[in-house]
C-alpha cells in the first residue's frame, strides 16, 4: 500500500510539521517514507506545502503529482491541487478557513473546522494536528496507538506540555 | 550503526561530513543547501571543528584549499551560481593535488537561474568547469541514506587519491527527508598524508603545496603522474546501478533525482508491456562505460533513452559508451522544472511504439 499525501497551506500554518508527523509515523513502523517540502518562490507567497509518501515498497519518486489525500488549510491550496487528486482518493478541508465547496464528486470529501476547534481548545497553532488526526483516521494509514506514538517520540521529552496539547489536538481530529 | 532517523538531505550530509571526520567547513550561504552551513554552524563549535563563513564563495574554496594543504579533512558547499565562483579555486586545489570534498546541490541556471531543482552543472562537474588537465571526482546519490554513505566515500577517495571530489546533488536531495542511518566508518586503510604542510616539528624537509610550475617539462611529468591516478580511479571507483539491462528494448539512463522518477516510469512501462531497463550513473566521473557493455552483451538493437533536469549534458557520454552501436535518445525539463513519471512513459512509449 502507498499512500502518497499533499499538505497545503499558509506558512506558520505547521504545515512542515503536519507531514513530518505523518512521515515519522511511517518511519517508525518500518515502512518507506519521504517527505518533500516546497523551498520555491510560492513560499516567499506565504503559501507552504509538502509531498509525503508513505509505502511498503521503495519510494520512487518523491514528488507527488496524482496524490491519494490532500490536506488543505486554505483557499489557494484547495484550487491549486484539488484537480490533482486520484479518482477515489480523498480530500481534507479546513472548513474555518475554506468556505467554498469542493468540486470534485469522484473522490471523498472530508470538512472539519480545524482552526476554529482548536481555537475553542485553546490551541490556536495545533489546527495542524487536529486535521492529521482526521487524515490517519479516514485513511487508516496508521493506528492511533501508532500515531500517538509518533508524536510522542518527536516532541522532545523535555516539553510535556507541548505534547499534551499535541496528544489532544490529533485526538479531537480523529474523534471528529 | 544506530537506529534509522528522519533527515533532510543537507543535514543528513552535513552528520555524514562530520563523523567521517571532517572538522573544517568553509562555505558561503545560497538556496538549496544552506542548511548545510546552517548544521556545521550549530555543530562544529562543539565538537572543536571550524566553521567559518567567508565573505565569498571564492574566499571559501581557497580556505579549503590552505586546510586540505595542512591534510584535514575539510568540505564546501554550495550550489550552482557558487560553485561558478569556486572554479579556480578548484583547479588550483587539483593542480596542487590536495584533497577535498565540494558540494553541488544543483539549481537552475545558467546565471543566477532559479532555485528549483536541476542538474545542468553536469558537463561543469564532469568536463572541467575550472582549468586544465583535470577531473573532479564525480559522485551523484538519489536517496538521502546514499548521499550519506557516499559522503563518506568521498572523504576517503579524495584522500587516497589526492584528489578534489564532488558530491552532486540537486534540491530535491537537498530539501526532502528520508530515513537515514549512519553507519561506522573506518579510514584506518588509507595513506599518511607525508605531503601536507602541517609542520616539520623540525624532523623532516619542509612540504609545499603549490600549482604553478614554469618549467614545460617539470609541469607535463606532474600531470603525467596525475593521470596515473585518474586511470587508477577510473579501475576501482566507478559506481553504477544496472537493472533488467541486457533484456531491454528501451534502456534509461538518469542519475540522483531523476532516476527514481524514471524508475517509476519504467515500473509504469513494464505493465504495459514494454520492456525497459534503467541504467543509473553513481559517478559521473568516471562514467559507467562498462554498465553499456553490459546492456549491449545481448544484443544492440535497443534504444537508450537519457532522462535529466538539463537541456541534454549527460547523454553525450551516454552517446561516448554506446558509441554508434545503438540509438540513442533523451528526454529533459529544465530550468527548475522536475519531469514526471507520465512524461517518461509517453517518451518510452512514442520510442517503443503502440502497444
Amino acid at each position: 500500500m502507498t499512500y502518497e499525501t499533499i499538505f497545503a497551506g499558509f506558512g506558520g500554518q505547521g504545515i512542515l510539521f503536519s507531514g513530518k508527523v505523518v512521515a515519522y509515523a511511517g518511519m517508525l513502523e518500518g515502512l518507506n517514507v519521504s517527505h518533500l517540502p516546497s523551498y520555491g518562490p510560492e513560499m516567499r507567497g506565504g503559501t507552504a506545502n509538502c509531498s509525503v509518501i508513505v509505502s511498503d515498497e521503495p519510494v520512487a519518486s518523491p514528488l507527488i503529482t496524482e496524490p491519494t489525500a490532500l490536506v488543505v488549510m486554505n483557499g489557494p491550496s484547495l484550487d491549486k491541487f484539488e484537480k490533482a487528486v486520484v479518482p477515489g482518493g480523498k480530500i481534507f478541508i479546513d472548513s474555518t478557513l475554506i468556505s467554498r465547496k469542493c468540486e470534485r464528486d469522484d473522490v471523498d470529501v472530508y470538512t472539519i473546522p480545524a482552526t476554529q476547534m482548536a481555537l475553542d481548545m485553546g490551541i490556536a497553532k495545533l489546527a495542524n494536528m487536529i486535521i492529521v488526526g482526521k487524515l490517519i483516521k479516514e485513511t487508516n494509514m496508521f493506528t492511533w496507538e501508532q500515531l500517538e506514538g509518533a508524536i510522542t517520540k518527536l516532541v522532545p521529552a523535555s516539553k510535556a506540555a507541548m505534547l499534551e496539547s499535541n496528544i489532544k489536538a490529533l485526538r479531537a481530529g480523529y474523534e471528529y | 550503526m544506530g537506529d534509522k532517523v528522519l533527515m533532510k538531505g543537507n543535514e543528513a550530509l552535513a552528520e555524514a561530513a562530520i563523523r567521517a571526520g571532517c572538522r573544517h567547513f568553509f562555505g558561503y550561504p545560497i538556496t538549496p543547501q544552506t542548511e548545510v552551513s546552517a548544521y556545521m554552524a550549530k555543530k562544529m563549535p562543539k565538537i572543536g571543528g571550524t566553521f567559518l563563513q567567508a565573505e565569498s564563495e571564492v574566499s571559501a574554496i581557497n580556505m579549503v584549499y590552505g586546510a586540505g594543504g595542512a591534510g584535514v579533512r575539510v568540505m564546501t558547499s554550495s550550489s550552482s551560481p557558487g560553485i561558478s565562483l569556486k572554479q579556480e579555486g578548484i583547479s588550483y586545489i587539483a593542480g596542487a593535488d590536495v584533497p577535498c570534498v565540494i558540494v553541488n546541490i544543483v539549481r537552475g541556471g545558467p546565471g543566477l537561474g532559479g532555485i528549483q531543482p536541476a542538474q545542468s552543472d553536469y558537463f561543469q562537474a564532469t568536463k572541467g568547469g575550472g582549468h586544465g588537465d583535470y577531473h573532479l571526482v564525480v559522485l551523484a546519490p538519489s536517496s538521502i541514506q546514499e548521499m550519506v554513505d557516499l559522503t563518506s566515500d568521498a572523504f576517503d577517495i579524495g584522500d587516497k587519491y589526492r584528489c578534489p571530489v564532488m558530491i552532486m546533488g540537486d534540491g530535491m536531495l537537498g530539501q526532502m527527508m528520508e530515513p537515514v542511518e549512519f553507519k561506522d566508518t573506518d579510514a584506518s586503510s588509507l595513506p599518511e598524508k607525508e605531503w601536507a604542510t602541517s609542520g616539520t616539528g623540525m624532523k623532516r624537509k619542509k612540504n609545499v603545496i603549490n600549482s604553478l610550475f614554469i618549467e614545460a617539462s617539470e609541469l607535463e611529468d606532474l600531470v603525467l603522474e596525475r593521470q596515473k591516478r585518474y586511470d587508477e580511479i577510473c579501475k576501482n571507483e566507478v559506481r553504477y546501478e544496472a537493472v533488467d539491462v541486457e533484456d531491454a528494448d528501451i534502456v534509461l539512463v538518469a542519475y540522483g533525482t531523476t532516476s527514481r522518477i524514471a524508475k517509476t516510469a519504467m515500473a509504469k512501462a513494464k505493465e504495459k508491456g514494454y520492456k525497459v531497463g534503467i541504467i543509473r550513473p553513481i559517478t559521473l566521473w568516471p562514467f559507467p562505460f562498462e554498465a553499456f557493455e553490459k546492456a549491449l552483451s545481448k544484443n544492440t538493437d535497443k534504444t537508450f533513452l537519457a532522462v535529466e533536469m538539463s537541456m541534454g549534458q549527460m547523454v553525450e557520454d551516454v552517446r561516448l559508451a554506446v558509441n554508434g552501436r545503438a540509438n540513442v535518445e533523451f528526454f529533459g525539463r529544465t530550468g527548475g522544472i522536475v519531469p514526471t513519471p507520465k512524461e517518461i512513459l509517453a517518451k518510452i512509449e512514442e520510442i517503443g511504439g503502440a502497444k
